[in-house]
Formats: C-alpha cells, structure tokens, sequence
C-alpha cells in the first residue's frame, strides 16, 4: 500500500500537466481556426524557402 | 496613384481604402517594429484561398508573416512598419481576387464571445480533469478500499473536487443567484443546489469517516452539464460569426464637397445637416438629403420593394440606403445619424422587439415545474424520515440524495444536445441560426410571409421577352448596355453573356439620366432606355414589366422586356410549405401588377402589394394579434420592422445589413427551399428534444423511489447519471440522420453568395 503515497501525486501531477497544458494551447490560440488546421495538413509546402 | 483594377466574377470592386486617424485602430503593434493587422476577406472560404493568400503576401516585401484563420475568413498579417503600408496589402488582396476589408474584432462582439467561450472551455477542462481523478479514487473506494485508506481518498477527492466545483461550477451559480434575484426559478437553480449540497455533504461525511462521499457525483454532473453549455455556446458563436462576414465591404462614409470646392473623405458618423456630399453612380446615399445637381436613376429596392428605379432630379429627396445608378449626384444633407429614414425604421423595429412578448425557452419552461417539484420531493423524504423514526442524520443524507439523483444533469443535455446537432445539419445546407430559441421557434410557426423583391426573386432584372430576338440586335444593345450600371443594362449584358454573344463595340456612348443612353455604329444613331426616349408610343397593355426599348436608327424599334426573376424553387418551396399545413402571404411595397404575376406563378392566394414598412409591421402584429405564429422571411431595409415583429424571422444573406441584424435565421445560396427545410429540421429537433426530456423524467421516475428509500450509493448514482446522459446524446444524434439538401450544391450556392456580400448592402 506504501506504493500509493507516490503513485496518487504522480498521477494527480501528471493529470495536472494535461490540464495547464490544454490551457496553454487554448490560450495560444490553438483552437482558433479548427476548420483551417484540418486543411493545413493537405497543403503542398514542400518546396525549400528562399 | 491609379488604383488597381479588382474583378470578381466580372464585376468591378473599388479596394477599401484606409484613410484618417480611424486606420489606426484596425493596427496593433506585434513586436519592435512590427505591426499587426487583421483583414475579413469572405472569399477566403477554401483551402486553396489561404494557400494562396499566405503564399502570395508572405512573397511581398516587410511581410514578415501572413496567416489565413478560414473559419472566420479573416487574415492576420504582421509587416516591418515603414517597409509596407496597410494600403498595399489589401491592395494586394484585391489584384490576386480577394476583397478585404480591415477587421477589428471589437466591432462585431466576437470577441466577447471568444471569450465566453474560452471560459467555458477551461470549465471544462478543470471539471474534467477533476472528475477522473476523482472517479479514480471512488472506484477505489467502490472496489472495498477501508478505514485510514478510504478516508485518506475520500480526503484526496475533497481536495481535488472542492476547488473545482468552486471553479467550474461558476457559470450555474450566476446564472442561478441571477435568476432568483429576478424571483423566477430556471435549471441552475437545482443544479446549483445538487451540486453545491453534494459537495458540503460529502466534506461532513469525510470529517466523520462516513462510507458514503458523492464527491465524483458532483464533479461529474458539472463536467456533463458544461459539456451541454459549451454545445450551446458554440452554435450561437458559429452562427454569429458567419453572419459577422457578412457586414459591408464598402467603406462606410461619403466625399463631402467643402465650401472651397474641396473635396474630402469623412465617415458616415462624421456626417452633419447642410454638408455637400458627392455620390459617384454605384454608391449608396450615406444620408437622406435633397439632390442640389444632377439627375440620375435610383434603386430603391432596399427602402421600398419596388424593383423599377427612379429618377431623381435637384429638388427630389433621397434616402439613406439608396442605390444611385447612373450618373453623379450632388446631394444636400437634411438628416444625417439619427435623423434619417433608415433610424426612424431602426426606432420602429426597437418597438417592435418590445411589444413582443419575451419567449420562453422549453428547458425553462420545464425548470417552473421541475424544481418545486424537485424540491417537493426532497422535503417529503426528509419527513418521512424523521417520522419513520430515523436520526436527523440520516434523513438529511436521504433528501439530500434525492436532490443529487435528481440534479437535471439529463434535462440540460437533452435540449442543447439535440440543438446543436441540428444547427449543424442546417449549417451545412447553407441556414444559420442565431440560437436555440429560434430553432424552437421555427417549429412552432404556422404563417410565412415573404416579401417580394430580394427574397422570393432574385432583387435582379432578367430578360423575358422578346425570346427571339435576333442576335445581332441583342449583341449591339447590349454593347451599348455594357456603359451602364442600370439593372436592366446590366440584365441585357448579362443575357448577352448566357448566349455566348460578345457586345458589338460603339462608339460615342452617352448616358441621359433618367431617359437611356445614346451612341453612334456605322453612322447610325442608336438609342437604348425608356420608351418616350427612343420615340415609341405606349402600350396599350401594359403587364407591369420593367421595359427598355432598343431603336436603330430608322429601323423598327425592338422593346425588351425584363422581370425580376424568382429563385429557382420558389413555386415548389411554397407548394411544400402548403404541404406542411402552413399558411403563406406575399407581402410587398412594389406595384400591384408586379405582385400579382409572382403571387400567381407561384401560388400564394394572399398578396399584399404596396406596402409601407409601417404597413408591414401592421400587417404582421394584425396576424400576431389573431393568434397566428408569423414566420416573416424578407431582405430589405422596409422589411426590418417586420422581421422584428414577427414570432421569428429568416433573411437571404443578400439582405441589408439591417435586415440580417434583425432576422433570428439567415439563409445563403440562391434556393427558397432553404425555408421549408429550415421549418422541417426545426420540427423533428423539436420532437426529439421532447423524446430526450421523456426519456429525462423516465430516468427520474426510476431513480427517484430508490433515492428517497435511501438505497442510492455514490455508486448507483454515478451509474445512473452517466447512463441517462449518455442515452440522452445518443437519442440528439438521431436528428443529424437523414437527408441533408444536397450538400453540395449548398455548398456551392454559399460560396456564390459570399462572392458577392457587398452588392445589396446598405448604409
């Protein structure tokens, strides 16, 4: 049982990584434009930048 | 500087021009020396546009960085100031084929609403993340954890879900201390209740080394609740936004001619009584004034519905809104801001609005029974209780876990659920709704009134007669036509084109406003316009069509003959509205003649014609007074009192700014049928949201003896609460079955619509 007193932090901080990182993407506008990201994804800009 | 020349299907656009203080406002700064701008670009709707676009700017000097967003057709650019100026991009936009115009997300209120969705979301996210941790601690506690074990989680739950509760439940709470400040009860009220006493109970437990904490029960209803807010938040957001593309591409204001001859650029806003303004043919009046020079034709269709155009001369009135055709005008203001026709309609349709009694949406009709009833429940279990004999402990316990059962975790879903998946399904066939409301208020509609011009025809003049004309005739006429903005001119060029003719070039055109226009092919003097200019005696009968008669020198002179061309399914929309039990009106402000042929065409037995925009809205309350439920559907700036009367209303996407303001549903693409279909879509979403609230109160039924026994365990309720949502989703997804209006050709129609926002806007 001893097993749990590291384990349930380190599932609770994990799980908190996945939310204030969610925040994050939210904030940084990740989830702006959804339809266009889709798309972005099929675009051909392969060609080198100069 | 010459600017560059801009098509888009053919037609000339004048780039947006930034000019003034005002152009700061749209620019923000990104970074030393770097500048940000954003731009609204409605044909930016395809991937291949923001490819395009990013490939193209991204190539122009002081470009550091061009970013397309393609849900909301906007395009953010960040340049090296001094390198490149604002004017260039949009400039740039206009040659590659984009109209654009700078954006400021403050104007439309997006922002508040990217807002108010952004803090739903994290709502969201806490309540999640907080309601699997939990969960994962209860299944613990479930699977036989005990003592010091179950305490210590109990403990880890009460700390993971008392803040988030605090945090995530916010919305429900506001909205619930809102709603009973106002002494009305809504569904927060005991969802608020459940999960606060949820909660305060579960902690007692906890200090007590109790076996029961309901800990996840309350953190898992907000997490599905907020699921449904967001739903809700996000259709009205969609909506919104689509509809906020659509605002004016025309620079909002007029050239003022100072008393020195100047002449300058100033904001509609800027506008004063006794300034000289000049207005250029194809512009719209900023304000309403009297003409002081020249003579033109103007399209009042916006204004009155009447589809013929007028002629204005110095001394007539115009009106704000007005289309001038023609030739430029010089005109006189005597009502700018406030003062105008266009306000005065504005002041009617705030009237309007107001004497419509509020409507009440189904959920919150529902709250009125279901929390007394709730609460009634509750109150029963704990006496009974008590009278049984049992401890105040364990009577609270039992009342307050009819109260968890019974928290409306199903109901809340079961009306945005279904909602959203049928404003997903419209949206795709090219029908934008402004919220749920109007959803269930289309359902109950059992009158349409359409207004003539703009929205059962197309608002453009197509040839009719003669159909066999010879080409020749049509070819030169329609070189002479292509000189000239007026619609009919316009019709014939456009007739011309189907035919795959090429207008004859001539020479010497001349525009006489108000009579037609002249020019000379071959030493021969050609005349195109109304039938006193080119010298041809009345007809005895006349049908009410728009007419040009067309004179070649000596020879015969050919009359053609137009009429404002319904949309393609008009008869068959109003057939099927027929079909549907519902009774259609045609009301309209143009001539009688006019009104009729279309009623007869397509089989409305009421028409009105003639109408004033106050005859409208009388029209419309006189039927809102006999019971009717009126769906009124109309574009125009003379529609918009009544659209605001109406028990709902729909607008084309071609409609005045006003009159998409004031619509509850908007439609794009060329088709009427988006009408019928509209009403059928709201129609079954309204019976599954019934079937979701029985099957609601079903789960109610069932789990409520077993509260109120005492028998529900934090176990049961999670199961049952989970369950009865999920069943209530499953059931919303129901109404996105069946057939869609062919997808693709909506598609097809929405991209045609948007090439062209900025043709019928006014003011």
């Amino acid at each position: 049982m001893t097993g749990l007193l590291y384990l349930i932090p380190v599932a609770l901080f994990l799980g908190g990584l996945g939310l204030v990182a969610f925040i994050w993407s939210l904030k940084s506008g990740q989830y702006d434009d959804l339809e266009g990201a889709a798309w972005r994804i099929l675009q051909d800009d392969d060609q080198p930048r100069s | 500087m010459t600017l560059p020349c801009c098509t888009i299907d053919g037609d000339y656009f004048e780039p947006f021009k930034l000019e003034g203080e005002d152009a700061q406002r749209w620019i923000s700064t990104a970074g030393p020396g770097l500048k940000r701008i954003e731009f609204i670009a409605p044909q930016a709707n395809h991937p291949e546009a923001m490819a395009h676009i990013e490939t193209d700017l991204g190539a122009l000097d002081g470009v550091k960085s061009a970013r397309v967003n393609l849900t909301g057709r906007r395009v953010a650019v960040i340049y090296v100031e001094g390198v490149i100026e604002p004017q260039a991009l949009i400039d740039r936009l206009g040659i590659i084929g984009y109209m654009a115009r700078p954006f400021d997300p403050r104007e439309t209120g997006l922002t508040k609403d990217d807002r108010e969705g952004g803090r739903l979301l994290r709502a969201l996210a806490v309540s999640g993340f907080a309601a699997s941790n939990v969960m994962l601690l209860s299944v613990s506690v479930w699977s036989g954890a005990e003592d010091a074990t179950r305490d210590l989680f109990h403990w880890l739950s009460a700390m993971i879900a008392l803040p988030a509760v605090a945090y995530a439940g916010r919305p429900f709470f506001y909205s619930a201390v809102n709603a009973l400040k106002l002494g009305r009860v809504n569904m927060d009220v005991p969802i608020s209740l459940g999960v606060l006493l949820a909660s305060f109970m579960s902690l007692f437990e906890t200090f007590n080394g109790a076996e029961h904490a309901y800990f996840d029960a309350s953190v898992t209803l907000l997490f599905f609740l907020l699921a449904g807010r967001y739903l809700d938040h996000l259709m009205r957001a969609r909506a919104r936004s689509a509809i906020a593309q659509l605002v004016s591409l025309s620079a909002e204001g007029a050239t003022v001619i100072e008393a020195d001859g100047k002449r300058r650029y100033a904001a509609a806003r800027d506008l004063k009584t006794g300034m000289s303004v000049a207005v250029a043919a194809g512009d719209r009046l900023p304000a309403d004034g009297i003409v002081t020079s020249g003579t033109s034709d103007m399209d009042r269709s916006l204004l009155t519905g009447e589809s013929a155009p007028e002629t204005v001369k110095p001394g007539s009135t115009v009106h704000a809104g007005e289309l001038n055709l023609t030739a430029p005008l010089t005109v006189e203001i005597t009502a700018a801001g406030n003062d105008t026709f266009l306000s005065e309609l504005v002041r009617l349709m705030a009237a309007a609005e107001q004497s419509q009694s509020k409507y009440i949406r189904i959920a919150d009709r529902l709250a009125r029974f279901y929390s007394p009833a709730v609460h009634t429940l509750a109150a029963i279990t704990l006496v009974g209780w008590m009278l049984l004999g049992h401890g105040w402990h364990d009577s609270i316990m039992a009342a307050i876990a009819v109260l968890i059962i019974t928290c409306p975790c199903a109901l809340g879903l079961a009306v945005p659920a279904v909602q959203v998946v049928a404003s997903g399904r419209l949206f795709r066939s090219s029908v934008m709704i402004k919220d749920g409301a109007a959803l269930e208020k289309l359902a109950g509609v059992d009158t349409v009134i359409f207004d003539k011009t703009g929205t059962l025809t197309k608002g453009e003049p197509a040839l009719v007669s003669p159909l066999m004309v010879s080409t020749d005739t049509l070819a030169l006429a329609a070189g002479l036509a292509q000189a000239s903005k007026h619609p009919l001119s316009q019709a014939l060029v456009r007739e011309a084109n189907r035919r795959g003719l090429t207008p004859v070039p001539v020479n010497d055109i001349v525009e006489h406003p108000g009579l037609g226009l002249s020019a000379t092919y071959n030493h021969e003097a050609l005349k195109l316009g109304s039938r006193a200019w080119c010298g041809v005696e009345d007809a005895a009968d006349d049908k009410g069509l728009l007419e040009f008669a067309f004179r070649r020198g000596p020879r015969a002179p050919s009359i053609f003959q137009f009429e404002d061309r319904l949309r393609p399914d008009a008869a068959e929309t109003v057939s099927r509205l027929k079909t549907m039990g519902l009774a259609v009106h045609l009301l309209s402000g143009d001539r009688e003649s006019a009104v009729q042929r279309v009623a007869e065409t397509v089989k409305i037995d009421t028409a009105v014609s003639r109408a004033s925009p106050q005859g409208k809205l009388a029209y419309v309350d006189a039927l809102a007074k006999a019971g009717r439920k009126v769906l009124m559907v109309g574009d125009g700036i003379n529609d918009a009192p009544a659209l605001a009367a109406g028990y709902t209303s729909m607008a084309p996407a071609s409609a005045s700014d006003i009159g998409r303001t004031a619509a509850e549903t908007v439609f794009m693409g060329e088709s009427a049928d988006a009408v019928a279909e509209a009403i059928k879509v709201s129609r079954r979403t309204q019976r599954i949201a019934m079937e979701n609230f029985g099957l609601a109160v079903g789960y109610n039924v069932l789990a409520v003896p077993l509260a109120m026994a005492g028998l529900v365990s934090p176990l049961v309720a999670a199961i049952a609460m989970s369950t009865s949502s999920i069943i209530v989703i499953a059931n919303a997804l129901r109404v996105g079955l069946g057939r869609t209006a062919t997808p693709a050709s909506a598609m097809l129609n929405a991209n045609h619509q948007a090439e062209r926002p900025g043709l019928r806007n006014a003011a």
